[in-house]
């Protein structure tokens, strides 16, 4: 650089004492990460709880009648968790094998020229917005999953028509946003399995598809769990995407059901909602949060095994 | 296994393989088809509602305009103000990390967080941006709220990004510095930063493209004002309520207005492709370590 005049004799007590201040601010921004998830926690934990003790915690989570508006409220919101966990496991059955199989195309399988059309368009799929998803599932699935709904339940007197906004939708949608991250992650731990796995195994005769699913994917696994876990993290926390395309009646997660999950209730009704009304979709929050969590620390588990098995 | 007798000679035989290999092709032919499906049909449902007065007017029903030009603007205020601030504490805590940290308990303590602030779903962050920023710190639903919410978001990105980038400079450019005996600091500033900058900036981009998308963190805490900031009050806009342009779509889309909706769709697939672009360039011509080797 020109004009900057560094001079080992001269301004050491400035330059200490710059080193020091510089070193400082570092410390203090690194702990902003800190501070942050801390005060999240803090918050989340006193907004979420006094709705706990006002309704008592079983009156909320092990109670599925939720009725936040008559004159003798319950806010019970089992069925939205229960929505929750199943709208997730479908949601990872279905993006799961499709990504993990896509990321072998990656890796293993593709010609160059094949992955430089396949790689951008899964870049380009984590992009977009989520609104944009819950648009497309609005427009296109919902009304597909009402035809199918009409072929269905053509005779039936109980149920209830949804207009196509049901679970499978949802989960549809979900399984899509799921699979960059499944993708990238389980790809890049593909790719990271050592040569010379694979070349003994293609060695001693086995062929190139029992290669990939016998050596290089068990050798993959943590990656994959990661991939796996991350997944989850996101379809749980999803919400803009599925809050119109799932429906919005709390019910039990039956395919065609109109349902409503932990985040999609949140956003739904944070909007007008008061007093413990109010308090409860905090604890909601607070649920949510507890699952985020819990995946989280099983995520750092996941990964420090993989760097001791690595080291 | 039956296939005991595998030889190299007549290696067609297995059935099996051939109809995995064909589950994978479809496999990754899905993401290729799901993405053209999305941008054809985006565009082709959105692109007549997008035209100048949609871009440049606001939607007023005495003035008969549709338009997203607030929604514009308030895009804009939030991901300046969130890069403002997210960007150094982001490079901060990365040098941090990278070159003054020593490993142990407060290392893993902070990358633990940087993980887990990565991992929380936006939902809770707004959540939480509008009982903290919006109710404790007094700012209401406003353009300062959303992004101060939206910083807590993208810091990990920023962090993350910059880690990977001061990384990849070589580390004999940091003895040579050190042996040159320039102090850490002056070091970090005139060698390590210019050389991680492409990497900074990449991470930078995606935030922005972070931002563009968000969608539940902000309908709580920036709100969903639409209106543009009156003539030379700019800094008042911080304190008003401002929808993003994906907030504008969900309320369009809530509200049956799926003309208003996919014109916005179709604005902001620009936009991502666009950042996409721009962050191809940047990761392919300008990374230190490779062209270190050339």
């Amino acid at each position: 650089m020109k004009g900057n005049k560094v001079s080992i004799i001269g301004s050491r007590g400035t330059k200490r004492r710059s080193e020091m201040i510089a070193g400082k601010i570092f410390v203090i921004c690194a702990f902003f990460a800190v501070l942050s998830v801390a005060s999240i926690t803090i918050y989340m934990i006193i907004n979420g709880t006094p709705a706990l003790m006002k309704v008592g915690i079983i009156d909320i989570l092990f109670n599925s009648d939720w009725s936040p508006a008559s004159s003798n409220p319950s806010y019970g919101i089992l069925y939205v968790i229960f929505t929750s966990i199943l709208g997730t496991t479908f949601a990872i059955l279905i993006g799961v094998p499709i990504g993990v199989l896509t990321a072998v195309f990656l890796a293993e399988v593709s010609s160059k020229r094949l992955a430089a059309v396949v790689k951008p368009a899964v870049e380009l799929l984590a992009g977009i917005p989520s609104v944009i998803y819950g648009l497309l599932g609005l427009m296109i699935l919902n009304p597909l999953m009402y035809q199918l709904e009409l072929a269905i339940f053509k005779n039936s007197k109980t149920h209830q028509f949804t207009g196509g906004a049901n679970l499978i939708s949802a989960v549809l949608v979900l399984a899509v946003m799921i699979l960059p991250t499944v993708i990238n992650i389980s790809e890049s731990s593909l790719r990271a399995v050592p040569e010379h796995l694979k070349s003994a195994s293609l060695g001693v005769g086995a062929s190139k598809i029992q290669t990939i699913f016998k050596v290089q994917i068990p050798a993959a696994k943590s990656g994959i769990i990661t991939a796996v876990v991350l997944g989850v993290g996101r379809a749980i926390g999803e919400a803009m995407a599925i809050s119109l395309v799932a429906g919005s009646s709390v019910n039990f997660p039956l395919p065609f059901n109109s349902v409503r999950f932990l985040t999609t209730a949140i956003v739904s009704e944070m909007g007008y909602a008061a007093d413990t009304h109010r308090e409860v979709l905090f604890t909601i929050g607070l649920v949510l949060f507890l699952f985020i969590m819990m995946i989280n620390i099983i995520l750092t588990k996941v990964l420090r095994k993989r760097d001791e098995s690595d080291g | 296994m039956d296939d005991r007798y595998c030889s190299i000679m007549n290696k067609n035989k297995r059935m099996s393989d051939k109809i995995i290999y064909v589950l994978i092709c479809i496999s990754a032919a899905v993401s290729v088809f799901l993405l053209a499906g999305i941008i054809y049909y985006v565009f082709m449902k959105g692109i007549r509602s997008v035209n100048w007065n949609f871009l440049t007017t606001v939607t007023s029903a005495r003035n008969g305009t549709t338009g997203i030009a607030g929604n514009i603007v308030n895009t804009l205020y939030i991901i300046i103000i969130t890069l403002l601030i997210a960007t150094p504490v982001g490079i901060g805590s990365a040098i941090y990390l990278n070159e003054y940290a020593k490993p142990g308990r407060l290392v893993r303590l902070i990358e633990f967080t940087t993980e887990t602030l990565a991992g929380i779903p936006s939902i809770i962050f707004g959540l939480f941006g509008m009982v903290f920023f919006g109710i404790t710190f007094g700012f209401g639903y406003s353009v300062i709220t959303g992004a101060l919410t939206l910083t807590l978001m993208i810091l990990p990105l920023i962090t993350r990004n910059t880690q990977e980038a001061l990384k990849t400079v070589p580390e004999s450019y940091r003895s040579g510095a050190l042996g040159l005996g320039t102090t850490k600091w002056h070091m970090i500033r005139s060698i390590l930063l210019p050389s991680a900058m492409p990497g900074i900036i990449t991470g930078v981009i995606l935030a922005i493209g972070r931002i563009v998308g968000e969608s539940a963190a902000l309908l709580f805490t920036a709100g969903s004002g639409y209106y543009l900031p009156k003539n030379g009050q700019f800094f008042n806009k911080l304190f008003e309520s401002g929808g993003t342009l994906t907030v504008q779509l969900y309320l369009s889309m809530s509200k049956g207005q799926y003309d208003i909706a996919f014109g916005i769709a179709v604005v902001l697939l620009l936009i991502v492709l666009l950042i996409n672009v721009i962050t191809k360039l940047l990761t392919g011509r300008f990374d230190v370590s490779r062209k270190d080797l050339a």
